[in-house]
């Protein structure tokens, strides 16, 4: 289900997977988040985009819960979860990659992602039988390992893996725990051209299956995969819709293509 | 009353020693990213040399002046020998190499001074005791020590707070880029900052030396404490380790001589008797843990890592 | 079919015969044969040495389990130890001397002091914790002189050794010897169970990369926890064990340099995570034993030799706090 831009007008949507109500952080004297008003739509692939410095960083935090917000409100799925832990919002269905890989790297590809199952099935207090032997571990991680492309990768070392397969591995282990949100920050992140084409296909095949929030500098990927976009600058959303609204907002133009009569947005990359 | 105050005097004096190891700690630390579990060594040193010098040259004052160049000299060679391989390691192997450095230096003081322990005497002129308060008097000698570690503390505040050299230290940063790009020589920079901690730890030993004690194995029991300091005091601040020194030789000292006399009021007899030392010497762990619970990051965290 | 897909790369099956598996198998067969042998020589004595080696064996697997495994540097596992023989010796001294009661008492004190101590310091990471632990010990240490009744600073006589029963009689040295040495062989085998289990990944992973385990679902805090009592724990019943072989117990065995001799084992024998542990006391025991024979200071030895395995030796353990990831 694709979301158009037209037909909501804000307030609650019956469709609102996450909804982020004027949430507000500041770190001395940086307001870095500025009453941020975000609404994402079940199934949707929302993309956030904003030069740097705009606060991505720190809008990933409030949403995954490793900073906690001053002021405002983060529903999902609709409870309120703005002052819960990390486990906790994981456990809830909101998975989320990291923009600098981050891995138990000294563990297989697939040790990893059965790792994140493992997260997903109930408590770990079973200290006796080999966990490696767990089909029920083993089995979801392979398929996730499968989603992403990595399946004869299974049995390989993360720190013997290629930038582009970690980056792919993120993915794996974020969808391993079956999320309903996956927040992605920066995917495409130091890959080169085929590697990024290769990932951007990834991200499309899970379209429609999982809702994304994606935060990305790459305008080429984020306009492939996007129903929607927000701008985010200094901390406050500037901008919400399609891609073609964006595009054509002058606003949003000034402040993040940087061009008074408008950039192509493939020229420029992240 | 009088004997409070007098008590509370002495948590004060406590404190100053107990802020002149921690904040030697936290200099070290705080700029080379270095556990030194030795440090407690150095204030043994300091102590020892102390005592010897005023044996040997017959004055208090000089042997105190000389001990402390001691205890900067040897601080300084130790860094250059066994401390600079430590700097690229981890913590896990920092504790184990200074670990091993303790049992070296106590073996080494022992067979250079002999198991007995020694003693420093005062001068007479810092033997009597100056009226502080209507009907209070408390020893010259004490007043010196809380004194002089209160301007000493002053100086380390002024580096600390107004040096680029204290912004690291403030900052928690261990980033040799960092520090080349202030434009200074680093291993020169780390071993007079090791030097520095040296001379406020063997400073300290030299001061306790008349009224506490100069043996074997006397740097271990107060690191601990100066440990305990910087726990409650905050990660990487002077100013919090100044605050929670002082709290914690207060409540050491007070707990000490008050504690078991308030627990016979509600305790009988043989429960007060049994429990007494045991809870007194618990107290400031006690604090500590509280400060766990509360806040974990510390009463004045300066560092955010 | 799927097990086959991946090799365990910490924990090879003994089946592999690498030249650290030999070693380790043949520095058990030793252990096991140290009472033949010594009976056969006349040399009694080192009955009594190697059981101190493996009771103390058994406090460094159990260090290692939150070290190696988990992460957590704790300076102050000899406060178990003390905690352990000192169920045992009030027990004795109170009268109660039977094994069934002082054993389950000794590790359920200390699990229920590694409760509490950990539940504080797991709050914080790294080089504080390593603080925070030293200090527990310390003031559990300054608790135990301060305990009149129980001999103080001079310790307790424990008269009878625990007794069970007519069962096992731990009177005798190779009995008790080979009781400690199962011990320790049980406590090996279930801790590699452990580390392989739901749990053990659990822990191996908040060793790893704590901040994504958190972020794929896991409140790491509470298996820090578990591990943290569990070591605890095993630690008590080495405590115990080494209460009857010395048939005393005082301050002295919780005094923080005895946390650091069991650091030093962990870190010394790192050179296969299992049996690391039993590597390294014997090493560093049989160190120890050597250099006080050689000359009457030979921590002016042992000191400096300490300092160069931190310097140059980069044993599996190495990297632990810093190495792989920071914060």
């Amino acid at each position: 289900m694709a979301a158009s831009a037209d037909c909501w007008k804000g307030g609650a949507v019956a469709d609102a997977l996450l909804q982020t109500e004027g949430l507000t952080r500041r770190f001395g004297g940086v307001t870095a988040a500025d009453a941020i008003g975000l609404t994402i739509v079940s199934s949707e692939v929302h993309a956030i985009i904003g030069p740097n410095g705009a606060g991505k960083t720190t809008l990933i935090g409030l949403l995954s819960g490793e900073v906690v917000p001053e002021q405002g409100s983060i529903r999902f799925g609709g409870s309120e979860i703005s002052h819960l832990p990390v486990y906790r919002r994981s456990q809830m269905g909101l998975a989320r990659s990291f923009q600098i890989t981050s891995l138990f790297r000294d563990f297989t590809a697939l040790d990893n992602v059965a790792l994140a199952v493992q997260a997903h099935r109930g408590h770990s207090f079973r200290f006796w039988r080999d966990a490696r032997r767990d089909d029920d571990l083993r089995g979801p991680a392979l398929a996730a390992l499968e989603r992403v492309g990595l399946r004869d990768r299974a049995a390989t070392r993360v720190d013997k893996m290629s930038h582009g397969e970690q980056r792919q591995l993120e993915i794996a282990m974020a969808l391993a725990g079956s999320p309903q949100l996956l927040l992605l920050d920066e995917p495409m992140a130091g890959m080169g051209p085929d590697e990024s084409s290769r990932m951007v296909q990834l991200l499309r095949a899970l379209k429609g299956s999982v809702t994304i929030l994606l935060i990305e500098h790459d305008m080429e990927a984020v306009f492939a995969l996007a129903d929607r976009l927000s701008v985010l600058v200094y901390g406050r959303i500037i901008a919400t819709g399609n891609p073609e609204t964006i595009r054509n907002d002058p606003g949003v133009r000034q402040a993040y293509l940087g061009e008074k009569h408008g950039a192509e947005p493939g020229a420029r990359h992240g | 009353m009088l004997y409070f105050l007098e008590q509370c005097l002495n948590g004060i004096q406590l404190g100053m020693l107990l802020f002149l190891l921690a904040a030697g700690l936290t200099l070290v630390f705080g700029i080379m990213d270095l556990v030194n579990l030795a440090h407690g060594s150095l204030y043994m040193l300091g102590a020892y040399f102390a005592a010897t010098f005023a044996t040997v040259t017959g004055s208090f004052t000089l042997a105190i002046i000389l001990a402390l160049l001691a205890s900067l000299v040897a601080g300084m060679v130790l860094e250059v020998i066994a401390i600079r391989p430590l700097y690229r390691r981890s913590h896990l192997d920092q504790v184990l190499g200074t670990f091993g450095l303790i049992l070296f230096f106590n073996e080494l003081v022992r067979l250079v001074w002999g198991p007995e322990g020694r003693t420093l005497s005062l001068p007479t002129e810092m033997l009597s005791a100056v009226q502080v308060l209507p009907g209070v008097f408390y020893p010259i000698y004490r007043l010196v020590i809380i004194g002089v570690s209160l301007a000493v503390a002053g100086l380390l505040y002024v580096l600390v707070m107004r040096t680029r050299l204290g912004m690291l230290v403030r900052a928690g940063a261990s980033n040799r880029e960092m520090v080349g790009a202030l434009g200074i020589n680093i291993k020169l920079l780390y071993t007079l900052v090791f030097g520095l901690g040296a001379a406020l730890a063997g400073f300290a030993g030299v001061m306790q030396a008349p009224i506490l004690t100069v043996q074997i194995g006397m740097g271990e029991n107060i690191l601990i404490l100066a440990f305990v300091v910087i726990i409650i005091g905050g990660i990487g601040s002077i100013r919090g380790a100044f605050v929670a020194a002082i709290i914690v030789g207060l409540i050491d000292t007070l707990g000490r001589s008050f504690l078991p006399d308030m627990l016979h009021l509600v305790l009988s007899n043989s429960a007060a008797q049994t429990l007494g030392p045991s809870l007194s010497s618990m107290s400031i762990y006690m604090l500590m843990a509280a400060i766990l619970v509360f806040r974990p990051e510390g009463l004045f965290p300066a560092a955010s890592r | 079919m799927t097990a086959s897909l991946d090799p365990s790369l910490k924990d090879a099956p003994p089946a592999v015969m690498t030249a650290r598996n030999v070693f380790t198998i043949g520095l058990i067969a030793i252990l096991a044969l140290v009472p033949v042998y010594a009976y056969a020589t006349g040399q009694t004595f080192s009955v009594a040495l190697f059981t101190r080696t493996i009771i103390l064996a058994i406090g460094a697997v159990s260090l290692n389990l939150i070290m190696g495994y988990g992460g957590m540097v704790s300076f102050g596992h000899a406060a178990y130890l003390g905690i352990g023989g000192y169920a045992v010796g009030i027990l004795a001294k109170e009268g109660i001397g039977s094994g069934f009661v002082q054993w389950p008492v000794a590790i359920a004190a200390s699990a229920l002091y590694a409760l509490v101590v950990g539940a504080l310091s797991l709050r914080t990471r790294g080089v504080y914790f390593i603080m925070i632990t030293l200090a527990f010990a310390q003031m559990i240490y300054y608790v135990a002189i301060g305990l009149d009744r129980y001999g103080g600073d001079d310790g307790l006589t424990i008269y009878k050794r625990s007794t069970f029963g007519g069962v096992i009689d731990l009177n005798d040295k190779v009995v008790f010897y080979y009781l400690c040495f199962a011990i320790l062989l049980a406590s090996i085998y279930l801790i590699a169970r452990l580390v392989n289990s739901h749990f053990g990944l659990a822990l191996r992973g908040t060793q790893s990369n704590e901040r994504r385990m958190r972020a794929i679902g896991f409140p790491t805090f509470r298996y820090k926890l578990v591990a943290f009592v569990i070591s605890g724990a095993l630690c008590g019943l080495a405590g115990a064990l080494l209460a009857n072989h010395t048939s005393f117990i005082s301050p002295a065995i919780m005094h923080w340099t005895r946390s650091g001799d069991l650091i030093v084992m962990v870190v010394l024998g790192g050179l296969g995570s299992l049996f690391g542990p039993v590597i390294g006391a014997v090493v560093f025991l049989l160190l120890q034993e050597g250099l006080s024979r050689v000359t009457e200071f030979p921590d002016l030895i042992l000191g400096p030799i300490l300092l160069l395995v931190a310097i140059y030796v980069h044993g599996g353990i190495g990297g632990l706090l810093e190495g792989r990831r920071r914060g």
